[in-house]
């Protein structure tokens, strides 16, 4: 029975501490962004690589989702004879979930393991330790620039990624399939609501703060040199994919409470 | 002290047979005296520890060290490897926390102190990396003026002039835009040094600062300490098992054996002990066993 109780209770144990370190980076580090200057060149270099250097990822994937989404939707709906609905189905599929999942798990796979990767190198290179010897905290050197360019540049990818989604399943569905563009357009305008938009946006943010502390907490955990290094990009990356993924169905039912869903 | 820094490199060594029959209590002559004489006479000490102990996982790192180092003076911690001088050497910064025991930096107890907290301390008390520790994103020039900037210094004059100023003493002029990547180990030891003692710290703790370099090149980072100690009157703590290096350097020696500090006195004392774990480190045997 010990045994048992023992063999639950370390993994339980070692999943509540992880939880517990989560929190304790993330209130630090939102402590910082509201109590120390912030250092803007380090900002603005996390801007260009979350934001900028993620613009062709994003750009593929919400055009091909948009495309593929609208071919098949229009394979099942045509039947009915509802093929102009659509785009409708097409745009609030991808404001509330598509375009924010899958924009998540991509700059996961690329930014979240891009930040591990680099704390965690400077983690065994002794070089956190040297900018903490130099009187640097490093939560405000390395993590607020991270996290707050995240914060800003997630919302505006998933934007871009509903927006380019949504193009491309307009391109598909008018030249490919033949649907009445006016109809196609009305129906989506219709169907399509401000706070479709919103609750992506937030889904976001949300997502933004889960893969940018997830990232950096690996980094700053790494040990053991390279293999440490690995280990932590990779467990970077899964981790902040499954909390993405799993926190995704508790946002869509907190947000479909203050955003129901449908026309009303 | 926050979650990220609790967990620790640790170098550790394979016991050997003849470690179950090292002696565990230095002979009386031997051990430490709790007050060393001060370089100073009358002031106190620049740093002061009390029964500092640390333990990581099953292994006994630091087991009781008592130790305190005038302002001005020069100590060598040396040792074998795995003996816990480079924990020790992290515990004064606060860059590790330990089990029990006091570190005093100039009068004030780092025990208990956030990063935060320590962040003044820090600036008080440089420390030299064994491997230099340089941010590899950086350029040798940005790497020298990083604390001055991160202190607010934002006129690039200013900080040319002080890096150029460092580089001098350093022996390294000319080499201001270089990557670390391409640095010798040398160099990179001398670039994580200007980057230690750019602000003027009043104590630069050196991790094995000749480890790795050819005779020369370590000859030359024995001078570069001296000369700092001359020129900006710091206090240095040096770990080192080179004891050329030790020799060179120091005004006072501290042999550290198993977590515990096993001899404290002058390089000339130490020459002269006949303590045979003594003699087999400074003469490099395995324990004074022939095979």
């Amino acid at each position: 029975m010990v045994r048992l109780f023992n063999a639950l209770g370390a993994p339980l144990l070692a999943f509540f501490q992880y939880l517990g370190e989560l929190v304790l980076l993330t209130t630090d580090t939102f402590r910082s962004i509201f109590t120390h200057n912030l250092r803007w060149k380090l900002f603005l270099n996390q801007i260009v690589e979350v934001g900028l250097l993620s613009q062709l990822v994003v750009v593929i994937t919400g055009g091909f989702t948009g495309a593929v989404f609208s071919a098949q939707t229009f394979f099942q709906f045509n039947k009915l004879g509802m093929g102009s609905a659509v785009g409708a189905v097409v745009s609030v599929a991808l404001c509330r979930e598509l375009a924010p999942v899958l924009t998540a798990l991509m700059v996961a796979g690329r930014v979240g393991a891009a930040m591990s990767a680099e704390i965690g190198t400077m983690k065994v290179t002794e070089q956190i330790d040297a900018l903490r010897a130099l009187a640097v905290y490093p939560v405000d050197y390395l993590v607020v620039p991270r996290a707050l360019a995240m914060m800003l540049s997630m919302p505006l990818l998933v934007a871009e990624c509903i927006a380019v989604g949504i193009a491309a399943g307009y391109f598909v569905a008018i030249f490919m399939l033949d649907i009445n563009g006016t109809y196609y357009m009305a129906n989506m305008v219709r169907w399509t609501r401000s706070r479709d938009i919103i609750m992506g946006l937030s889904k976001a943010f949300c997502f933004g703060i889960l893969i940018v502390f997830i990232s950096c907490h690996k980094g700053l955990t790494t040990r053991e040199g390279a293999v440490g290094v690995g280990r932590a990009t990779t467990e970077a990356v899964v981790n902040a994919s499954l909390a993405v993924l799993i926190c995704n169905f508790f946002l869509t039912m907190m947000f479909n409470i203050i955003y129901p869903a449908g026309y009303q | 002290m926050e979650f990220w820094s609790n967990e620790l490199k640790v170098e550790s060594r394979e016991l050997s047979v003849y470690d179950v029959a090292m002696i565990d209590e230095a002979p009386p002559s031997l051990k430490p005296s709790i007050k060393p004489r001060l370089a100073s006479g009358t002031a106190s000490p620049m740093i002061a520890v009390r029964a500092l102990a640390k333990r990581i996982g099953q292994q006994e790192i630091l087991r009781g060290i008592d130790l305190e180092v005038a302002t001005g003076e020069t100590l060598a911690i040396i040792g074998r490897s795995g003996g816990g001088k480079s924990v020790l050497l992290k515990h004064l910064v606060g860059l590790m926390e330990p089990d029990t025991g006091e570190i005093w930096i100039q009068g004030q107890n780092i025990i208990g102190m956030n990063e935060r907290q320590l962040g003044m301390i820090r600036q008080k008390v440089g420390i030299l990396f064994q491997g230099g520790a340089l941010f590899d994103s950086m350029t040798v020039e940005e790497n020298i003026a990083f604390p001055l900037h991160e202190a607010g210094e934002r006129n690039p004059d200013i900080l040319r002039a002080k890096v150029n100023e460092m580089l001098e003493v350093m022996e390294m002029e000319g080499q201001e835009d270089k990557m670390p990547e391409s640095l010798s180990g040398g160099m990179k030891k001398r670039v994580g040094l200007a980057r230690s003692i750019i602000r003027r710290p009043s104590c630069v703790l050196y991790d094995e600062p000749t480890s790795g370099l050819d005779p020369v090149v370590a000859d030359s980072i024995n001078r570069l300490i001296r000369r700092l100690q001359r020129r900006f009157g710091m206090t240095s703590v040096v770990v080192t098992h080179d004891m050329k290096s030790a020799f060179d350097v120091a005004d006072r020696i501290v042999y550290l054996h198993e977590g515990r500090i096993y001899f404290n006195g002058t390089a000339s004392q130490l020459q002269q002990s006949t303590d045979p774990l003594i003699q087999d480190f400074l003469l490099g045997r395995s324990e004074g066993r022939s095979d």
